[in-house]
């Protein structure tokens, strides 16, 4: 008899993955050895520089490291790995800007109840995921009064604000102020009513068509113009309208997607039941698009988080703008490398988060389907 | 009668899955065979690996007499033979439907294009479908799609035909005029293999059928004793489930 | 009586969208009529006029990088243009630096190396998820980090990499060069008529030509061929070392290279994800029809998936090229003298004229915008399936 077994069954499975996955054929074989030394290499010389070699809070030789000529590459010739204590030195900068210290706990508080405030909108199988919601609505008026100050907290003016909360700030209001936007421009796009629709066209396209610095620059220079005397919108505000509108008009473009997936079947379901535009529009069709239009949107989201970067060429101090900062002290100057790869590392889990989650929700919508 | 296929001990794994065994078959000129099976039993893969979109591991697989192994030159030469259509449908959607027939006499068998297009058309009348020829296959039903396909194999002048569950993503309505295509095609005198569970086609058409189960082949009759006395209790149950339903 | 409330219905709402829009148009006349005034107001004030006449106006300082002649005499106009040829040198550059290297890690991304599969994974979502303004700064610091000019790394022996930029040789064209460009020229528009020639050809005796073998071959050759025959009329400046610097050759600055790396490297990232899918979005089905077919896998390629696949990719991939162009005005970051950087920049702080610098710049953009979205629209409808795929 022919013998029935596999010719793999001696084998183990980690042999078989590998066998199809490394060592196909000879080329596979010669690039996964090409793969094991560069990666190898760039491992070997990352992890020395970030860690084994790196100064955390204090040198080679155990000293306290207060400024950069306490650190170890910058006293022996050998040393190269990196010299993280600016890091540390500087967090509550990178944190907060120049936030007062003993105020800094109203900042926490805030970054503490964010999680609280989005973690609602986020998942919609909550349980109790209504009180969240509610929570959500009154956050921002909280976060206000926490952040700025008012009746019982001293007010701390906007110029102080810095770091991971201008950055955080411009993102999470930015996009959340331009949400309800973004629904009418992307409803108004659609509409049979010619004027309402070129308007919303043209808003659309013009902001789309710009780069985003140029509206910062709008914002920094015409607003005060376009303005009465008396009001004069500080720059971070001033940053923050421009965030916005950029962000609605990008955001529309993902919501006209899921607008124009829902079939047209639907529209007329509801309007043969007596439903009104706005009854249709708020219980039948908004529903459905923004589903559909979520992971889009969290994409534009995540653009518009790493673009809040650009503020700094307006003269506001984000994450990077700090990080520039700290570069240009003195003290501390030349330790480029730390301070872009820390920010960079921030960025990147707030980031590739939003993009996971993303992810999740394109897969959740291919199986609800 | 000239042995046009034959499969000789047969086997095939998907990593340590063992989805064909210890397969054998041997198909004459002109012969018409129905395979059918429980899902997953490995019906599309043992006639996909006939054509050679699938390799097997073990055992032999000759065509025309010719060998199948990792010789391209061999597997050119029995794809250029041998037709097949798939379930779904797989017409190109980028080209018209007449390019989609004419693709292959053109660029296989470096036909002028005239002449491939002539070819396109007469195969296209003979599934009845001429006045499609210059729309694209998104404009077509699906059985109309499944002819296209069944066209654009035919145009190649296979003389063995693979059938892949042909019908069963269409609508009822729409797998007459398929089936009716591949029975003309039978009466041509066409060497067919055709995985399907249509038994109506299976009884007219069918000089053999063939049963599989898990891998193996559980029975090889004529129509006559496959339906009125089948030989394993696999079988029995397979078309008393089929039948009844 | 049913026919006469349908049609009250109809004009009913008629006038409401008319109401409506009458609305929208009141609100915004009046919004521009306050803002106008308001600003019209402020600006006299201040002391700021209106007009284009500055543009006439000697512009008074420098720009680093130009490619046509420019000094601080010449207008703010003039410095316009040489604002706007440096942002689409650095669009040009970095979409095609994108694209090669886009094209290259999404191809990566489906190798059947698993370890391969994973780097490119890596390298895009590193690279798309950290802000390309902050790339930009990165790469532009290690650049300026490269050894002195001294001690530059040598590249292929005639490349100098130091923290002045890229010293590299400089093409000198004597008498006949003309001539080679001339023959070039001549061969690209004759290998088009000798492609459609070929093609008509195989359509009428079905033989086949290796069209793009033959058409390369002689757009390559053709040009060393007639290089030759004029005796070479073509040298080199090297750029040697005089002092503390390099004389002669030509110089591409860290600014620019600091740009090329970092929109390039973060576009490429975004491409590479639409050729991955785009080269995905075409069914396994596809590929097996074309094989039961005996189609010789290049022909596959070139008749099956890369039509398809392009039909995916393009769009996606402009609005990519798109963004490179936008994200070019990023150059003021590092100094890059880009349109946004001169003339958007200084040429604002020096006249005032905030309101028609900004809406000169902005039109600019929102005009290479509109010119590269009308294209895409164009090339869509042309490629569009057919039919419900
Ligand atoms: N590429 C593949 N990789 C791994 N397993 C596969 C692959 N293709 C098929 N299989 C497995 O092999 C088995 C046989 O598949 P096959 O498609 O041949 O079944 P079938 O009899 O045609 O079933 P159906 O009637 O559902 O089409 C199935 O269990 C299937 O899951
Ligand atoms: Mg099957």
């Amino acid at each position: 008899m022919i013998n029935d077994m596999s010719p793999y069954l001696n084998s183990n499975k980690i042999f078989i993955w590998s066998k199809k996955n490394l060592f196909s054929s000879w080329i596979n074989s010669i690039m996964t050895i090409i793969a094991l030394i560069f990666i190898y290499k760039v491992g070997t010389f990352f992890l020395n520089w970030a860690i084994f070699e790196a100064d955390f809070i204090t040198n080679f030789r155990g000293e306290i490291i207060t400024d950069r000529t306490f650190c170890s590459k910058n006293i022996e010739v050998g040393q190269h790995g990196a010299c993280w204590s600016i890091i540390f030195v500087r967090f509550h900068q990178f944190m907060y800007g120049f936030y007062p210290v003993e105020e800094a706990w109203r900042v926490n508080v805030i970054y503490a109840l964010l999680p609280l405030a989005l973690i609602g909108i986020l998942f919609d199988k909550l349980p109790f995921r209504k009180i969240f919601i509610y929570f959500t609505f009154a956050f921002p008026f909280i976060a206000y009064f926490m952040l700025y100050g008012g009746p019982g907290l001293s007010v701390v003016a906007t110029n102080k604000w810095g770091g991971l909360l201008v950055t955080l700030f411009l993102g999470v209001t930015g996009i959340a102020l331009a949400f309800p936007l973004s629904i009418f421009l992307a409803l108004g796009r659609r509409s049979n009513m010619p004027i309402v629709k070129s308007i919303c066209v043209v808003f659309i396209e013009f902001i789309r068509g710009v780069p985003l610095i140029t509206l910062l620059f709008t914002a920094n220079v015409m607003l005060p113009l376009f303005l009465p005397e008396g009001v004069k919108p500080d720059n971070l505000l001033r940053a923050l309208v421009a965030v916005t509108l950029f962000q609605s008009a990008y955001m529309a473009e993902a919501i006209r997607g899921g607008l124009q997936a829902i079939p047209r079947g639907q529209i007329e379901a509801a309007q043969s039941l007596g439903l009104n535009y706005w009854q249709t529009t708020r219980k039948i069709i908004l529903p459905q698009a923004l589903k559909i239009a979520i992971p889009p949107i969290v994409n534009t989201c995540i653009g518009l988080f790493k673009d809040t970067s650009l503020v700094l060429i307006i003269g506001l101090f984000d994450l990077l703008g700090i990080g520039r900062a700290a570069l240009s002290d003195i003290t501390w100057t030349k330790l480029y490398y730390e301070v872009y790869v820390f920010v960079s590392l921030i960025f990147f889990i707030f980031c590739f988060g939003m993009s996971r989650y993303s992810l999740y929700l394109e897969k959740k919508l291919k199986t609800d389907n | 009668m000239e042995q046009v296929i034959q499969l000789e001990k047969v086997n095939k794994w998907f990593d340590d899955f063992h989805v064909l065994k210890d397969i054998d078959l041997k198909v004459e000129r002109g012969q018409k065979i129905v395979i059918c099976g429980p899902s997953g039993s490995g019906k599309s893969t043992m006639i996909r690996c006939i054509n050679r979109l699938e390799a097997h591991q073990k055992g032999h697989i000759v065509v025309h007499g010719t060998e199948l192994t990792n010789d391209l030159k061999n597997i050119d030469m029995i794809r250029k033979n041998v037709g097949m259509v798939f379930q779904q449908f797989n017409l190109f959607p980028h080209l018209s439907v007449i390019d989609n027939i004419s693709l292959a006499p053109i660029w296989v068998k470096k036909l002028p294009k005239k002449e491939a297009e002539n070819i396109a058309m007469t195969y296209l009348e003979k599934v009845k479908i001429p006045e499609q020829a210059q729309k694209f296959p998104g404009q077509l039903s699906g059985g109309q799609q499944q002819r296209v396909a069944i066209a654009r194999s035919l145009a190649m002048n296979p003389d063995i035909m693979l059938f892949d569950e042909p019908t069963s993503a269409l609508d009822p309505e729409m797998i007459k005029e398929v089936l009716d295509v591949m029975i003309q095609l039978a009466e041509e005198g066409m060497t067919m293999l055709v995985v399907t569970h249509e038994m109506g086609f299976a009884k007219t058409v069918a000089d053999q059928m063939i049963f599989m189960d898990e891998g193996k082949i559980v029975e090889q009759a004529t129509p006559d004793e496959f339906f009125n006395n089948p030989k394993s209790d696999r079988t029995k149950l397979f078309l008393s489930q089929i039948l009844n339903h | 009586m049913q026919q006469n409330f349908l049609r009250k219905l109809i004009f009913d709402e008629k006038t409401r969208a008319l109401l409506i829009q009458t609305l929208v148009i009141g609100i915004f006349a009046v919004l521009i009529y306050l803002v106008t005034k308001q600003t019209a107001y402020n600006l006299e004030k201040r002391g700021i006029g209106t007009g284009f006449e500055f543009l006439n106006i000697a512009a008074g300082y420098d720009i680093s990088i130009s490619l046509i002649p420019y000094d601080s005499n010449d207008t703010h106009l003039r410095a316009y243009f040489v604002g706007l040829l440096n942002t689409l040198m650095i669009a040009v550059c970095g979409c095609f630096l994108a694209t090669i290297l886009g094209f290259l890690v999404g191809i990566i991304r489906l190798s059947s190396n698993w370890l391969f599969r994973n780097i490119a994974y890596v390298y895009v979502e590193f690279t798309r998820n950290v802000p390309v303004l902050l790339q930009i700064i990165l790469y532009y610091t290690i650049l300026l980090h490269l050894p002195k000019v001294k001690q530059s790394l040598v590249i292929f022996d005639n490349f100098y990499l130091s923290n002045r930029g890229l010293f590299s040789p400089a093409p000198i064209f004597k008498d006949g060069f003309s001539i080679v460009i001339g023959s070039l020229i001549v061969m690209i528009i004759f290998t088009f008529f000798l492609k459609r020639f070929l093609k008509k050809k195989q359509e009428l005796t079905g033989k086949q030509y290796p069209i793009f073998l033959i058409n390369s071959g002689l757009i390559i050759f053709t040009p060393i061929f007639v290089y030759y025959l004029m005796g070479m009329p073509l040298e080199f400046d090297h750029p040697v070392m005089k002092g503390f610097n390099f004389k002669g050759g030509m110089v591409i600055r860290p600014e620019f290279l600091g740009m090329l790396f970092g929109l390039s490297i973060y576009t490429a990232a975004f491409i590479s994800e639409t050729v991955r899918s785009g080269i995905i979005s075409v069914s396994k089905g596809q590929r097996e029809a074309s094989q039961a077919l005996g189609l010789k896998s290049n022909f596959i390629m070139r008749l099956i998936i890369i039509p398809q696949a392009l039909r995916v990719i393009i769009p996606p991939l402009t609005s990519q090229y798109l963004n490179l162009t936008k994200n070019s005005s990023l150059g003021i970051a590092i100094g890059y003298a880009d349109l946004v950087h001169g003339f958007g920049g200084i040429s604002l702080n020096q006249t005032g004229k905030a309101i028609e610098i900004m809406l000169i710049v902005m039109s600019t953009y929102l005009t290479i915008s509109l010119i590269i979205s009308f294209f895409m629209n164009l090339y869509n409808k042309a490629v569009q399936f057919k039919g419900n795929v």
